[in-house]
């Protein structure tokens, strides 16, 4: 029976990724997202999974690679410099084409920077963040509700397209409380093929190789098209987004995670001085929801990006619009977390400045 | 006809690709042999690094999952606590060892992973051109030290083998040589016993195998066997630094 609980952001993560039947985590201390490898270190115990701490992050994600090569489903969780951290890692499992789910409770920076709720790690997360011509799916969600969701499903995504996916939150994110369906996870049996790829000893097969050195450049070429192919079918299907009153919307504004539920409120004070003002929120930042996005353009005169960073989301949604309608920003980096009533008096003045 | 010397089954009939003198190739044949004796095939997975034995697997008929450059023993971790029924081994050279990898290395000998290194000491960076490595001798001139390791400079090389036998969590570590025959056959029941180690659940196992690396340090085979013994072996001195093996099997 699916319950209803109230449950913490970074506890729902968890839970949701061992109910998915991650049974594999490791990573290290760094704050705002201790909860979690706490968490895990005392539920993994009790299901027969491995809780790990590593020596850092470089180590943890290398042992997630390790784990995922034997077909074991495998997270490991940090924040902002830890994440920088795991880049090697992610470019290497991307390379390797090892499914593994990686965590960002993202803090304010650049460097140590701070421990508040923060957006500036769009860039790192969608633009690769690793060396190498790869993509990687990344999952923004904006209640404890859809972190539940959307763990879950990182796992099989990971799993359908062999790749690392990333989920991208902040402090706030992971600390907020809120009442959750804890439904039980459904595997997509269907769309999952057998791990005909792991290593588990060449017992009655071929020994098998799981490696990145392609010296011969035609077949470096080839493998590099060959993923090409992978992300261009994950640009088809992964795509998600959610719109709040953008049906007769003359002014939208779009924001992603934390920023969505302030720009939320906003939307709503906007709209109670009678204002015709929206939101679209991308679920998934890569694949960015492009068509989606210029579908909304078409019917509105105004967008406005509001990040808590000095804009980097906005460079994909200038992108998918195309200069169709002028795309204004809005954007608090370093950690602060601004009201809605600070958002609706800037949606305010657009709306007289642009005389919507 | 007797047949007294033949290639093992897991000993893929592929040519090397190393240098003439080098001592990965005795190595490899070392492991396949052992690998076939304990009849492993079917169980046992190979981590190699990033240098010139990163392309192991043309070679060994087995599993392999290539790591990045030192994450060698964090991967092996992985593996191990994903699937604790299979035999893990990384395969290393001295800068993925004890330079750029130490914090994986010693983390994975100290929590007592049960996987076994094999740690190919040469001295320098091989692939790369004979740059200097964290075990280059002093005085020893390679591409990035020409005028030979200063200890004032690039500090003393480091003994990362004596290192772990002063750790709790390993079970067995030892330094053999491929200078002669028979330091290649101690070497060969050193790796053998190294495997038992962790198949016995002891905790870490290390080989540190002394090797030739005539290329790069611009000398014939034969004098690079004789600097092996005459040289690397006075600065790095074979033997067994920790052996509990012994002690489990009395208890």
């Amino acid at each position: 029976m699916d319950k209803k609980v109230l449950m913490k952001g970074t506890d729902a993560l968890a839970e949701a990724a061992i109910q998915a039947g991650c049974r594999c985590y490791f990573g290290y201390p760094i704050t705002p997202q201790n909860e979690i490898p706490e968490y895990m270190s005392r539920r993994m115990p009790e299901v027969g999974g491995v809780f790990l701490q590593g020596e850092s992050e470089v180590a943890s994600i290398n042992m997630v690679l390790g784990a995922a090569a034997t077909g074991a489903r495998a997270m490991t969780s940090s924040s902002s410099p830890g994440i920088s951290l795991k880049q090697e890692g992610l470019s290497f499992l991307a390379a390797l084409e090892l499914p593994a789910v990686i965590v960002n409770i993202n803090r304010g920076g650049p460097g140590l920077g701070n421990i508040a709720p923060s957006q500036g790690d769009y860039y790192q997360a969608t633009r690769g963040g690793g060396h190498g011509d790869y993509r990687m799916p990344v999952y923004a969600p904006a209640s404890v509700q859809e972190l539940y969701d959307i763990t879950m499903n990182t796992f099989d995504v990971a799993d359908i397209y062999r790749t690392p996916v990333m989920i991208l939150g902040d402090g706030m994110m992971g600390q907020i409380v809120e009442p959750i369906i804890a439904h039980e996870y459904h595997k997509p049996e269907d769309e999952l093929s057998p791990k005909d790829y792991i290593l588990d000893g060449a017992q009655g097969r071929p020994s098998r190789i799981i490696k990145s050195l392609i010296l011969d450049v035609r077949d470096m070429e080839e493998h590099n098209w060959k993923l090409k192919r992978k992300y261009d079918l994950m640009k088809q299907k992964l795509p998600q987004w959610e719109e709040f009153m953008t049906h007769d919307a003359k002014m939208n504004i779009v924001a992603y995670g934390t920023a969505a539920r302030i720009a939320k409120g906003a939307v709503k004070r906007a709209r109670s001085e009678g204002l015709k003002v929206g939101l679209f929120r991308p679920i998934t930042l890569w694949p960015f929801p492009d068509e989606a996005i210029i579908t909304i353009a078409k019917k509105s005169k105004l967008f406005l990006v509001f990040e808590m960073s000095t804009g980097q989301m906005i460079d994909d949604v200038r992108l998918a619009v195309q200069g169709k309608i002028p795309c204004e920003f809005y954007g608090r980096p370093g950690g602060i977390v601004p009201a809605p009533q600070e958002l609706a008096r800037i949606i305010e003045r657009h709306w007289i400045q642009k005389e919507l | 006809m007797k047949t007294i010397y033949t290639r093992p089954k897991s000993l893929k009939p592929a040519p090397f690709h190393y240098c003439p003198g080098c001592g990965h190739s005795i190595i490899h044949r070392l492991i396949c042999e052992i690998i076939d004796e304990m009849d492993l095939q079917g169980k046992i997975i190979c981590i190699p690094p990033a240098g010139c034995a990163v392309l192991a697997y043309n070679y060994f008929d087995i599993d392999v999952c290539e790591s990045a450059h030192g994450r060698g023993c964090a991967v092996a971790t992985g593996m191990k606590r994903a699937a604790p029924d299979k035999i893990i081994f990384t395969y290393q050279g001295d800068g993925d060892m004890a330079a750029i990898g130490t914090a994986e290395t010693l983390h994975a000998a100290n929590r007592g992973e049960k996987i076994t290194s094999i740690f190919v000491n040469n001295a320098v960076y091989g692939m790369t051109g004979g740059q200097m490595a964290p075990t280059t001798l002093l005085g020893q001139k390679t591409s990035t030290s020409p005028y030979g390791r200063n200890p004032d400079v690039e500090g003393h090389p480091l003994k990362i083998t004596e290192l772990i036998g002063t750790l709790p969590g390993a079970a067995y570590v030892t330094r053999t040589s491929l200078a002669t025959p028979a330091k290649i056959m101690a070497t060969k029941k050193a790796i053998k016993k190294a495997l038992e180690a962790q198949m016995a659940g002891l905790g870490y196992s290390l080989v540190e195998v002394l090797s030739p690396c005539p290329t790069n340090w611009k000398v014939s085979s034969k004098d690079a066997f004789r600097y092996l013994e005459e040289t690397m072996e006075k600065e790095y001195p074979i033997g067994v630094l920790k052996d509990i093996t012994a002690k489990k099997k009395d208890s």
